[in-house]
């Protein structure tokens, strides 16, 4: 990029009232130093240089990640029946299924809380991240027309996709809380940590959702993998039993490799008081911040052909 | 140098169009990786495409560019490098400031949501801010002119409403830099005047612009220099009247069986474009005065609904005083329900200035275009008895050209 030293005035028409300035503007009126209308804009053939992800440039386009989401949140309900309460009913339906099978059948064990307010918030967050997950793998290909026809930071098309979801997602939880003051069951001092699992289960979906994402442009395979994916993924997640069931030593480092695990015992944690999550659950931690990482890279280094490509 | 706006240097892209180019299963991809590293070269190579090639100009602040070429001279390239939604194989492109392009009319458009929520969305793609859009909204739809359906989902817009609306936001862009690419082809004649408006108003306000079109007319009228593109590479760049008219020398006779031989695209193919006297024998020589005919043979292959065609005459300074559509004339339908050979006369009553002219054709329907190029280049001479000062005069005759349907 080439800086000018000074930028040449405004061009104004006269039939037109000049707009409002808007970001990038210093008050004093002296274009900011990376205004976008005095800054040079370069399309050059790529290098084998790593190019790291533009973090000012997608804080600059950050409307249109909110736009997006927001168009895909008003049209998920439009012209439906029940509107947003589908946000309620499909964890729901779920978990009348779930409590019959495993709580009442199967008995499993829920650290000796009921087993629907047990399941309840896992079954939200899973939810979550299981939608928003297939919606991030989808976006680029299904917004094939913005890809190919308008620039933006590609990066934000998986970012627009895991807002939607987040509004679903508080709304069930409040019906968590619902359940849970009809069964007598307290939240300890760990509520206070409850928006730090929103925030990691938002990663999770982030990291898959990038290198699902930028696949799934170079391979369709991943539109039909992915079903069978999430369902394996859901029953590796400790969702309907509790992670207690599995027994210390290599099989439970294994098991937290599962970025879910931690989310969803340090849900349980936060929300039901049960007991605090393992040392094991760190490993979780460390596979999520290594999958947004990878997934970063992976996106970057195959975005610049998604144009060519999709 | 200082107030440079656009420098594009040794612009190439190439596609691949081979072995290993267009795998979209895993599996495919697989099996050209396992194919010897050096066999798949060997393959590969020869079926590169360069779409552009050592493509280098520069604009200042205020300049207005036209670009023209044939299709698939690399004219949608450029822009999409420009726009920045591929990237060069080689060199690089510059561009101080914004850029937005009206040939992203509409996009991001979802038909569900109504007028108002797809003009904010809309402004947000083409890189507006929403406050950006705020202040210009009742611009927008004052210009759009369907305020009256603004909280009406757009699918229940007509076609030609939600371009209106489209075309609207986009103009409405507030950008150092602005790509318009034949977008003015549409709407009714009123819409295309305010449009052209709006160009000039660009201009005007001193933004740079790059125009795409095959409308040589509007480019002669909009761009003072122009560039020519030619598989790829720049073939002339220089004032427009000379571009122009160098372009439209490329059209000559020889040229024109091998141009027709690359229009088979779809469904429906031009075979021949001829000028013909009023019966159908063969014109050798045409004066002033003379009445002329022309015959357009193609045929289709497959069934075709709701074929049209267009035929116009244009001059080299891109007036275009024939101007005529197939579907304009009310009951001449052509019978395309069965393949085979089709005829099409289109008498042309009164007289023309003596110069040099050509025949374009467009053949398509309402969503697709099957051919659309300039196909035949002829000359007007002057009447014997001509004066000097009679051999320029001619009239626009748009709408007077009469159609005639011929079993072949």
């Amino acid at each position: 990029m080439q800086g000018k030293p000074s930028a040449p005035p405004e061009p104004v028409s006269p039939a037109e009232p000049e707009p409002e300035p808007v970001g990038g503007r210093t008050p004093g009126g002296e274009p900011a130093r990376d205004d976008p209308r005095t800054a040079w804009v370069v399309n050059r053939a790529p290098t084998a240089r790593w190019q790291g992800v533009d973090l000012a440039e997608a804080w600059r386009y950050r409307e249109l990640a909110y736009m997006l989401a927001l168009r895909t949140f008003k049209l998920r309900y439009r012209q439906t029946f029940f509107g947003i309460a589908w946000a309620l009913l499909q964890p729901l339906v779920a978990l009348a299924i779930f409590a019959v099978i495993f709580g009442r059948f199967a008995k499993l064990p829920a650290d000796g809380i009921p087993y629907a307010v047990f399941v309840f918030p896992a079954l939200c967050i899973w939810t979550y991240v299981s939608t928003a997950v297939s919606a991030a793998a989808l976006e680029l290909v299904s917004h094939q027309e913005l890809v190919t026809k308008v620039y933006f930071p590609r990066v934000l098309a998986p970012v627009s996709a895991l807002l939607p979801g987040v509004v679903d997602l508080v709304i069930s939880l409040s019906l968590a809380g619902v359940l849970m003051a009809a069964t007598g069951v307290a939240p300890g001092p760990a509520i206070l940590l409850l928006p730090m699992w929103i925030l990691l289960s938002c990663l999770v979906a982030f990291g898959s959702g990038l290198w699902l994402a930028a696949l799934n442009v170079r391979y369709r395979d991943v539109r039909h993998a992915l079903p069978f994916l999430l369902q394996t993924w859901f029953f590796v997640s400790p969702v309907v039993y509790s992670s207690s069931l599995i027994e210390d030593g290599w099989l439970r480092a294994l098991f937290s490799l599962n970025p879910m695990a931690a989310i969803i015992d340090g849900l349980r944690w936060s929300l039901l008081d049960a007991p605090a999550p393992p040392v094991y659950d760190l490993i979780s931690g460390a596979v999520t911040i290594l999958l947004v990482v990878t997934g970063l890279v992976y996106f970057r280094s195959s975005e610049r052909k998604f144009a060519d490509v999709i | 140098m200082a107030d440079l706006a656009v420098d594009v240097s040794d612009l190439g892209k190439r596609y691949r169009v081979g072995i290993g180019a267009d795998y979209t299963t895993l599996r495919e991809h697989m099996s050209t990786v396992f194919r010897s590293r050096r066999a798949a070269r060997d393959d590969g190579e020869p079926r590169d495409l360069w779409a552009l090639q050592d493509v280098s100009f520069s604009m200042v602040q205020g300049d207005v560019l036209g670009i023209i070429g044939r299709n698939g001279a690399g004219k949608s390239t450029l822009l999409k490098i420009l726009a920045r939604i591929t990237e060069p194989t080689t060199g690089s492109a510059r561009i101080h400031g914004r850029l937005a392009s009206l040939l992203e009319v509409g996009t991001g458009f979802h038909e569900d949501l109504t007028g108002r929520e797809n003009v904010f969305l809309n402004g947000v793609v083409l890189g507006m801010s929403r406050r950006e859009v705020q202040v210009r909204f009742d611009e927008i739809v004052e210009f759009s002119g369907v305020s009256r359906f603004l909280d009406m989902p757009i699918k229940r817009y007509s076609s030609g409403m939600k371009l209106r609306l489209a075309f609207a936001v986009a103009a409405h862009l507030d950008t150092e830099v602005v790509v318009v690419d034949e977008v003015l082809a549409v709407g009714d004649s009123e819409f295309q005047r305010r449009c052209l408006g709006k160009m000039s108003d660009l201009q005007r306000s001193g933004r740079t612009v790059l125009f795409v079109s095959h409308d040589l007319g509007t480019v002669a009228q909009l761009c003072p220099r122009t560039i020519w593109l030619a598989a790829g590479k720049i073939h002339a760049d220089g004032p427009t009247e000379e571009v122009i008219g160098a372009y439209q020398q490329s059209f000559g006779a020889p040229e024109i069986a091998a141009r027709l031989g690359r229009a088979g695209g779809g469904p429906v193919r031009l075979d021949s474009v001829r000028l013909v006297t009023s019966d159908g024998a063969g014109l050798e020589q045409l004066r002033r005065g003379d009445p002329f005919t022309i015959e357009l043979c193609f045929t289709n292959d497959e069934t075709v609904i709701g074929l049209d065609v267009g035929i116009y005459l244009e001059d080299s300074r891109g007036v275009r005083p024939l101007d005529e559509g197939l579907s304009e004339v009310v009951g001449l339908d052509i019978d395309l329900s069965a393949p085979g050979p089709h005829k099409l006369l289109l008498d042309v009553p009164a007289p023309l200035a003596a110069k040099e002219y050509v025949v374009g054709v467009w053949l398509g329907t309402s969503t697709e275009d099957f051919f659309d190029e300039p196909a035949l280049r002829f000359e007007i001479k002057p009447a014997l008895e001509d004066s000097r000062d009679a051999i320029g005069k001619s009239r626009v005759l748009h709408g007077t050209g009469r159609w005639r349907v011929m079993s072949p």
